[in-house]
């Protein structure tokens, strides 16, 4: 892209000290700046993160030896409830898309903003009210939901605990989320910068897109689904209670027409950002770029149609059970086009391990476990095996945590200096980093051998053959909060105390670096022209063909 | 590993060790290419980058062989799945029901039992119903899971081929003591199984007329 046309010789007001017509706190509560409003929910998203981390870790702590440890039976099935509930709602599901999409959604594709950015202060909003409803139903008489985040009927209408609560929170920041969707698909459709078509777009971008289809065709079937519940708490009207007459098996499957493409909400703007780093520290152009950017709408497409592989044990027919689980085999495909075009992103480059690079390579390294043992569960008679053990819960963490999560670290790491014109100590990161990969790791694989051995999940208390791979997850989660902290410690020091960074502190080539960091209000003085894809580093090779 | 006798172990492991040798593969060579190739590029080393923009037969291949793998695993998967639906039209048959939190057995003659008893080497078609909420009937050592609902005819079967007692867990979150519902099934050779059960349901039939009004449902 013409780098002459958009560095400015007098830096704007960034868009964190601009002065508007509010003041104080509503200065940033009432702002429509996409930049923002996508901070706004970077504070908000990591305030529930270390929630559901607190969670975890005393469920962890719980587990560590059999028989009670710290809490009672309906403490722990609060817990982790409340945990699956907060970390996808209020973290994975917004923690890509409405932190780093809004915030550089806009940028990447050289716009001033979101093609609605009031809707857009709107959907922060709710998601927020749903966060505040999620963390009064924990406090209100009845207690806490105790029904896993999946809230199967017929025992989501029977507990006495505060399911309603739980699931109007579901419901509203469900709205949050097809809000943005909308918004995201409006706006890459609508404000691209002169010159930028399609297959220009990066690859971020197009994960976006894909992602907010998603969000606006599949939120809905759950809000209703989550409203049908409530009906037939408040009403009795008998929809999926058997005992009224309605089918359990029918809330599944619309749960799961739901909360299945969910994951890929949750994956593909990880991914997103994993395509966006990997060029930047290779210093070379993406490999297969149409491949990565076609392989986003092809899972997209497929992960939406294999919901029922979360059911290959409640009695489907015969042909429900190979058709889904053939599609969930194939939906491997796409995910191993983008591995292998990553890897082979770095063959030739010129590679420098910087924080996010780190995190980026883990995130394949973990991807790929998860990956591997989710084609193990779709395999039908491997998955009456382990369905429903610790076995799954290892694998989508290795997933949700070790992709997504790591996505997000990667994405913090990566743009922090763009979005507060500071650099944090590279070093303490790329400590942080690995002592989080050790602890990951030490946290979840012993949980594939013990669900293999049949440790079921959801479980209080469990057999003693198992206490070895619980006693060792325990530790793992320790050693896993440590970087955390180390990682969360270094960025905060950074906001206060950092070194300066420039407007292009990796040399990156995408527009977010043409321009001065923290941002201005409307990011580019003038549009920019877009003449070339997003990823080219030739000049690097020309310039050193020059030096020799 | 893998102990425990069923006449799935072998299906279900198998798989497993398939997908397992498959992945492992991949995984390494995965890893080992980014290892390798960090090392090698490293920019102090190599400071020149060769922009590369993609390679239409690569793409082919790893299109291509990824289907190819991923279709042979469905087919193991589904064979070995189809194995389990079908029961033999001799299977004993065994009604078992779950509710908070605990497991009961019936047999075709009345007698209930705690615990699952079956003869060695004979199928067992077991029966699932809920009175309550959905359980999940799985027996790990056997490799095999149904869902218990209710109101639906769930059912699954078995040859257990190895004496033993082994666990019945139930593996659908069913609320406060979901993790206490255990149960055992005990695998007898056929004789023995034969007079354990002539002996529990002698008793069945004293008790029976002792107590006209209390039958034993089903």
């Amino acid at each position: 892209m013409n780098d002459h046309t958009m560095t400015t010789v007098h830096p704007e007001m960034s868009f964190l000290n601009i002065k508007s017509k509010h003041k104080g706190i509503l200065a940033w509560i009432l702002s429509t700046d996409h930049k923002r409003i996508g901070i706004l929910y970077l504070i908000t998203m990591l305030i529930f993160f270390s929630v559901g981390v607190l969670f975890g870790f005393l469920m962890r702590l719980e587990l560590i030896a059999p028989g009670k440890t710290i809490v009672e039976p309906q403490t722990y099935n609060s817990l982790f409830t409340v945990h699956g509930v907060v970390m996808i709602f209020l973290f994975i599901i917004p923690g890509l898309p409405a932190v780093f999409g809004n915030f550089f959604l806009p940028i990447l594709i050289g716009a001033k903003d979101v093609a609605f950015p009031r809707l857009n202060l709107l959907s922060w909003w709710l998601f927020v009210t749903g966060g505040i409803l999620a963390v009064i139903s924990l406090f209100l008489p009845g207690g806490p939901a105790d029904t896993g985040w999946t809230f199967y009927v017929p025992y989501s209408v029977r507990t006495s605990t505060n399911v309603i609560i739980a699931l109007i929170a579901a419901f509203v920041i469900g709205f949050s989320s097809i809000l943005t969707g909308l918004n995201f698909v409006t706006t890459i459709h609508r404000l691209r910068a002169p010159g930028m078509s399609w297959f220009k777009l990066p690859l971020f971008t197009w994960s976006l897109y894909a992602t907010g289809w998603v969000q606006v065709l599949a939120t809905p079937i759950v809000g209703i689904t989550l409203l049908l519940v409530i009906i037939e708490r408040w009403f009795g009207v008998g929809i999926f209670d058997p005992s009224l007459g309605g089918d359990p098996i029918l809330y599944q499957h619309l749960f799961w027409i739901y909360s299945h493409p969910a994951v890929y909400i949750m994956i593909l703007p990880a991914m997103g950002v994993i395509s966006e780093i990997i060029p930047v520290f290779a210093r070379r152009t993406i490999f297969g770029y149409k491949f990565i950017a076609f392989s986003s709408i092809a899972i997209a497409l497929f992960g939406s149609l294999v919901w029922a592989h979360h059911m290959f044990t409640v009695g489907m027919s015969d042909t429900a059970q190979w058709i889904f689980s053939l599609l969930t085999f194939l939906v491997a495909i796409p995910s191993a086009i983008k591995v292998f075009n990553w890897v082979a992103t770095l063959y030739k480059g010129s590679i420098d391990l910087e924080p996010p690079m780190i995190f980026a390579l883990a995130f394949i390294f973990q991807f790929a476990i998860g990956g591997f043992t989710g084609i193990m569960q779709s395999s039908l008679a491997l998955n009456i095996h382990i369905h429903d053990t610790s076995f799954v819960v290892a694998h989508f963490h290795y997933t949700m945590f070790g992709g997504t999560g790591f996505g997000v670290f990667a994405a913090l790491h990566y743009w922090f200096p763009k979005m507060f014109g500071k650099m944090y100590n590279r070093k303490v990161a790329k400590y942080a980093a690995s002592i989080m990969i050790l602890g990951f790791h030490t946290l979840y694989f012993p949980l594939f051998v013990a669900g293999y051995l049949g440790m079921p999940r959801r479980y209080y208390d469990y057999l003693p053959e198992f206490h070895i791979y619980h006693f060792i997850s325990t530790i793992g989660s320790w050693i896993l909060i440590v970087g955390l902290i180390i990682m969360f410690a270094n960025l905060i020091i950074a906001l206060k105390k950092g070194a300066k960074a420039g407007s292009n502190p990796w040399g990156g080539e995408t527009l977010e670096w043409k321009i001065q960091s923290p941002p201005a209000l409307e990011n580019f003085e003038t549009i920019p022209q877009i003449t070339t894809g997003p990823y080219d580093y030739s000049k690097y090779e020309v310039e050193m063909e020059k030096v020799k | 590993m893998f102990s425990g006798g069923s006449n799935f172990i072998k299906d279900v492991d198998g798989v497993f060790l398939f997908i397992l040798a498959i992945s492992l593969v991949l995984l390494l060579l995965i890893t080992f290419l980014m290892v390798f190739f960090v090392i090698k590029y490293n920019r102090k080393k190599n400071p020149q980058p060769k922009n590369i923009s993609g390679n239409i037969w690569l793409e082919v291949l790893w299109t291509v062989i990824p289907t190819v793998l991923v279709l042979g695993m469905f087919y193991y998967g589904w064979v070995g799945y189809k194995k389990m639906k079908d029961v033999p039209s001799n299977a004993m048959i065994v009604k078992v029901t779950a509710q908070m939190w605990l497991w009961e057995f019936f047999y075709s003659n009345g007698l209930k039992t705690d615990t699952l008893y079956v003869p060695q080497n004979k199928a067992v078609k077991a029966e699932l119903s809920s009175k309550d909420v959905n359980h999940s009937f799985y027996i790990p050592a056997f490799r095999i899971k149904k869902d218990v609902i209710p109101l639906k005819d769930n059912y699954l079967w078995f040859i257990a081929d190895q004496v033993g007692s082994y666990d019945i867990a139930c593996a659908e979150y069913c609320g406060l003591k979901h993790s206490y519902m255990y149960s055992k099934v005990v695998v007898m050779p056929e004789d023995e199984f034969n007079n354990w059960f002539t002996e529990a349901s002698k008793k069945i039939i004293q008790k029976d007329s002792s107590n006209v009004n209390k039958t034993f449902v089903k």
